[in-house]
């Protein structure tokens, strides 16, 4: 029962990294209606950033504002030179773009970082969380740190202009020009935010995984895989999405014998298609209706 | 009479297909105007066109200030709102989010909740349903928000398509009423299109003819109501 109860906490503190995931990627989905493939390269970028702070002695929380806030506007500025272009293009195009800023952010960060692996602090310390032998305490800040942004998001989209002008730009753009609001710039702040939220999953998971340029591959993927099971239309369900892969993830590895590290990936993307082909519009997601 | 609106030689275009033909026309300061025609006539393109929604060469003028190169959001921050067909309801948001949003590009938040005050006077309905998610009212009580929601703008002109489509008699005979009161009171100026021809005029005081992406008859209301010719072949009854 102890190793159960073990198992799913642990399986919420990562659930809590790909949640995060899971929200940047439908945040764009929203806003563009394509899957940002880039979305793990530009949160280890952001980790890179924050490690390469750290190494020239800014303390933990100074770097991590400092990340959040570039990754903010670096998030502006891929959308504005890259996407901004691209917003008519057809999806092939757009994928295209995405798998080269994919491969573009992981060269750069190899080229400059190297792509030996390397430790990265936590501030929150790793002994057991309140001296229970259930969770440690960086699994409890990374839970900690996600739910305080997730409710930070909650108000900001449900209680603040900006956040009602975005929300009207992603569900019908048309309508939102004609009540004044510029839908080009929302769709960059949603770039820009998702970006944050990214730099914020990276941060916060790269103790566990270690900081390289590869590390983020395995978490977008689960990412995916959350957003796909909440509903690639509902921000909240790619949160719930997030907790439940994370919880899945480590039950499957823990109870079915076989299933170690290696087998992790390709659970994930079983539950991609095993929900794309049940229901799929996700467990939140509306059914998608496009007229032709 | 100022002239608020005026439109020369407008053209356009949906890809290699033109829609409209050179039309000329131009709304008086506080006027209630209607444009009318058939099915295909080009009504909502030239809507569209002032909003600059769609591909147009042409002038148009708005208080004397060309506005054929701004986008669509910069048009509309001029104090043209434009309630489109189909009504353009933010259907998953709530009844009051809709409002607010037209309002989105104002900066008097201390009167946003004022002007939110007046829209459930003129609309009594959506008051008892400002919680509620767009989506689920009526057709009617969404064409009463979509108005709604134009006038919290706090327009200067107001462009609305089709308002009584799909509406039940009695209450696009309300809506009307309610449309001529928001010109009279408030000073809005308002360009309105319509099928139903006959409640149009009776509301209007100018009215255009359209055909085809040209305008081929122009005047009072009144006398174009009164005209048999122009009944017989262009208003179908």
């Amino acid at each position: 029962m102890e190793l159960f109860a073990n198992q799913v906490l642990a399986g919420i503190a990562t659930g809590a990294i790909y949640a995060c995931m899971a929200l940047a990627v439908v945040m764009i989905y929203q806003a563009i209606d394509h899957l940002n493939f880039a979305q793990g390269e530009m949160a280890m970028f952001s980790t890179f950033v924050s490690w390469q702070l750290m190494q020239w002695g800014v303390p933990y929380w100074g770097a991590f504002v400092i990340t959040v806030v570039f990754s903010f506007f670096a998030g502006i500025v891929i959308e504005r030179l890259l996407f901004k272009p691209l917003a008519k293009a057809p999806i092939l195009t757009n994928v295209a773009g995405f798998i080269a800023l994919y491969a573009i952010i992981n060269s750069v960060a190899g080229l400059i970082w190297d792509f030996t692996i390397k430790q990265y602090p936590t501030p929150f310390g790793s002994s057991p969380f309140l001296g229970s032998q259930l969770i440690s305490t960086h699994q409890a800040g990374m839970i900690g740190v996600t739910l305080l942004m997730l409710v930070l998001l909650f108000f900001f989209f449900r209680f603040t202009r900006v956040g009602l002008a975005m929300r009207a730009a992603a569900a019908l753009p048309e309508s939102a020009r004609l009540v004044g609001i510029n839908t080009s710039w929302m769709i960059a702040l949603g770039w820009g935010m998702a970006a944050a939220i990214g730099s914020i999953a990276g941060m916060m998971i790269a103790p566990v995984v270690f900081l390289e340029p590869n590390m983020m591959l395995g978490v977008l993927i689960y990412g995916f895989a959350a957003a796909v099971l909440g509903g690639l239309s509902s921000p909240f369900g790619a949160v719930v999405g997030g907790f439940l892969v994370g919880i899945f993830e480590n039950l499957v590895g823990t109870y079915i014998p076989g299933v170690g590290n290696e087998l992790k990936l390709p659970i994930a993307l079983a539950l991609i298609i095993t929900v794309l082909v049940v229901k799929p519009a996700g467990l939140f997601g509306r059914a998608i209706v496009k007229r032709v | 009479m100022t002239t608020m609106l005026n439109v020369k030689d407008l053209r356009a275009y949906y890809g290699q297909v033109q829609a409209l033909h050179g039309l000329n026309f131009s709304l008086n300061e506080g006027s209630l105007t209607t444009l009318l025609g058939a099915n295909g006539a080009g009504k909502t393109t030239t809507l569209r066109a002032i909003c600059n929604m769609v591909r147009s060469t042409g002038a148009i003028e708005f208080e004397g200030k060309p506005i054929g190169t701004r986008s669509t959001e910069n048009v509309v921050r001029l104090g043209i709102a434009h309630v489109p067909q189909g009504r353009g309801t933010f259907t998953t948001m709530t009844v009051e989010e809709n409002l607010q949003l037209g309002a989105i590009t104002r900066s008097d938040k201390k009167n946003i909740v004022s002007d939110i005050e007046r829209m459930y006077d003129h609309f009594p309905k959506l008051k008892e349903r400002y919680s509620q998610q767009a989506g689920t009212l009526s057709g009617g009580e969404q064409q009463m928000l979509a108005v709604a929601r134009a006038l919290m703008l706090r327009p200067r002109l107001m462009l609305l398509d089709e308002p009584s489509f799909g509406l039940a008699p009695l209450i696009v005979r309300d809506l009307f009423r309610i449309l001529g009161k928001i010109n009279r009171e408030e000073k809005v100026t308002i360009l309105v299109v319509e099928q139903n021809a006959q409640l149009a005029l009776e509301l209007a005081d100018q009215a255009y003819v359209i055909e085809t992406g040209r305008i081929v008859m122009s005047g009072n209301a009144k006398d174009i109501a009164n005209n048999e010719d122009v009944r017989k072949s262009y208003l179908g009854y």
